[in-house]
């Protein structure tokens, strides 16, 4: 595959969040590690490239947001903030210690960097939209990213949102549907069939793009098309593979929480380095 | 009638095997019951209920309000529906669709929250409810139950089929102290004397039964007699039992892992204050959210420890 050097740039930037994840749920000894894997290469694509952000400045109000409405993958969002220097990476180790700062589901109170409180799905869609009214309002150019499961859109909410998102033209908003096909009891086909999201979208008159979720270059493709349209709010639906790039939860049913030994753990760092390994050195080509 | 263990242990068997189990046993004989779930069966332990009658079971998928306004639809055609979800996604989040779709309309559900408080643990503050009994309890005629162990589970489950109206159950999914042997039985809307006492009567639900029972046997050796009731119907109360509390004991302290705000002390204190006011303590959350953490951690940063409850007991009986 012909890639950008970006794009390449940003797969090993992935594949280090990757690693980073790995290594905070390895703290914990457990947790929601499918979601998690499935959605690194988009957040390294917000964070690397797209969004605004001044870490230093985690409050900013010209900043760009990001809801992450399934909150339950925070490992993920913690440790792209720790890499990108909102906190010490130390801090990665306080994954769901009790009075730590970096509890199973995100929360904008307890962690820098964290823009909105999640892990009640559904509602994230909704907070998503007020953020990017509010910006628009205040004529801010700011732009609002809201990453949801597909599971997660068994929640109504989420189409009064999509319904309200499209009436009120809300053009600096940008949804992704992380459709790894998975949810927590199974197969999302098995537990309460979806259908076609990207169409259901299309017909909310969402600009729609669907992509594989884990190709940097079509990430970054999408998200600068769905930056470029006016006046009708944009979905990315990324086919992902939920537990992606973890040996023991990649291609596993029962992957949404899961309690693992250190030895696997192990191995799957070890292979999580060997792939950014092999990022890093398709960069220097 | 009930008999309560001489010794705390571990129970066996976890509180959600007791109630998939009962549930099973009476689907074998009751066609009606049918159940649903939000995409919580492998956290509910109702697979084998899911396997065993799939005719009857719904998967809802994320969609809790759907499901409630479902169970009340299938009321209304004869069926007798168990749904469940995740305690503050059963309760708070469904509110609306409790309040309307089945108790006003007069229908005719059963509802499992689990999960109640700090048993939900490493899931935090979004997943851990302190408030789901009190943001149901002004419903109209809603029953509100937290048993305390799977014997508890199991016998009131059992008897859910034949009553008509909105029955909320909280439970904790897991591991509990067992506190009553088997066999034993339960009234709803009664409570349980479990111990006999003079100076203070300790009323509790849940995980806190078994804490107040080991206050009640530190305050002993302190030279203090203390009552304990399994009040685990939080309605409708039990308002003859609270009132002989009162007058017998003349001090009360209520221990409920939820907001003491709307909770099971705001219950007690109104059949208290109307009847035989007495001094009263609370132990519970003081108007606090939840957050992660080991369960243990969790106990001692909301306070809901027999320590705890037996200092209460003191004060109460100090302010006499
Ligand atoms: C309102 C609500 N109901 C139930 C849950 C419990 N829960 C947490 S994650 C999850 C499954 C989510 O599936 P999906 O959105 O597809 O996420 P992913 O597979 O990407 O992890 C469930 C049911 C919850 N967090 N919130």
């Amino acid at each position: 595959m012909e890639r950008s050097i970006r794009a390449r740039e940003l797969t090993a930037f992935a594949e280090e969040i990757r690693v980073e994840t790995l290594k905070t749920l390895g703290y914990a000894g457990f947790g929601h590690i499918g979601g998690a894997m499935s959605i690194v290469e988009v957040v390294a694509a917000l964070y690397g490239e797209f969004m605004r952000i001044d870490p230093s400045r985690p409050d900013w109000p010209d900043r760009d947001k990001l809801v992450l409405s399934k909150g339950h993958a925070g490992p993920t969002l913690y440790a792209v903030l720790a890499l990108k220097g909102y906190f010490p990476r130390m801090m990665l180790r306080e994954l769901n210690v009790g009075g730590g700062h970096l509890p199973s589901h995100v929360d904008r109170n307890k962690t820098p960097g964290i823009d909105m409180t999640a892990g009640s799905l559904g509602q994230g869609i909704s907070a998503a939209i007020g953020i990017a009214m509010g910006d628009r309002m205040s004529g801010r150019d700011s732009r609002t990213y809201v990453i949801v499961g597909d599971g997660e859109l068994d929640e109504g909410q989420n189409w009064e949102g999509f319904m309200f998102a499209y009436a009120h033209k809300i053009d600096n908003l940008v949804c992704f549907v992380d459709k790894n096909l998975q949810q927590l009891d199974g197969y999302t086909k098995d537990v309460l069939d979806t259908g076609d999201i990207a169409a259901k979208l299309k017909a909310f008159g969402w600009y729609t793009q669907e992509i594989d979720g884990h190709d940097m270059g079509a990430i970054i493709k999408a998200i600068k098309s769905a930056n470029s349209t006016k006046g009708v709010p944009s979905a990315i639906v990324l086919d992902t593979k939920k537990g992606h790039g973890c040996t023991f939860a990649e291609g596993v049913l029962s992957n949404h929480h899961m309690n693992f030994t250190p030895e696997q753990m192990e191995e799957a760092m070890k292979a999580a380095n060997e792939r950014l390994e092999a990022a890093r050195r398709a960069l220097a080509e | 009638m009930f008999k309560i263990k001489s010794e705390l242990k571990k129970a066996e068997v976890p509180m959600r095997d007791a109630y998939c189990n009962t549930l099973m046993q009476m689907a074998e004989k009751d066609e009606r019951i049918v159940a649903l779930d939000a995409d919580l069966i492998s956290s509910s332990g109702m697979k084998p209920f899911f396997a065993k009658f799939p005719e009857r079971a719904i998967q809802c998928g994320i969609a809790e309000a759907n499901m409630i306004g479902i169970a009340a639809g299938l009321s209304l055609t004869g069926k007798v529906p168990f749904a469940h979800s995740f305690g503050p996604f059963a309760s708070r989040r469904v509110c609306d669709q409790i309040f309307i779709s089945a108790a006003y309309a007069n229908l005719n559900i059963r509802i499992l929250g689990s999960d109640p408080g700090v048993t939900a643990a490493y899931n935090g503050g979004t997943h851990m409810p302190f408030e789901d009994m009190g943001v149901l309890r002004s419903i109209p005629g809603i029953t509100l139950i937290e048993p305390c162990d799977p014997v508890a589970v199991a016998d009131i489950v059992s008897q859910l089929s034949d009553v008509y109206g909105v029955y909320y159950m909280r439970m904790a999914r897991k591991s509990s102290i067992a506190v009553y042997e088997p066999g034993s039985t339960f009234e709803i809307g009664k409570g349980n004397l479990l111990r006999n006492g003079t100076d203070v009567t300790i009323i509790a639900s849940g995980i806190m039964v078994a804490e107040s029972l080991k206050a009640a046997a530190a305050l002993e050796a302190d030279g203090v007699s203390a009552r304990v009731v399994d009040l685990f119907t939080w309605k409708p109360i039990d308002t003859e039992l609270i009132v002989d509390c009162a007058e017998k004991t003349g001090a009360i302290v209520t221990a409920e892992n939820h907001n003491i705000f709307g909770g099971l002390g705001s219950a007690v204190a109104e059949a208290v204050t109307q009847n035989c006011p007495v001094p009263m303590e609370f132990v519970g959350v003081t108007d606090r959210f939840g957050q992660v953490g080991t369960e243990d951690f969790l106990r001692a940063e909301y306070g809901l420890t027999a320590e705890n409850v037996a200092a209460a007991a003191k004060r109460a009986i100090e302010r006499k």
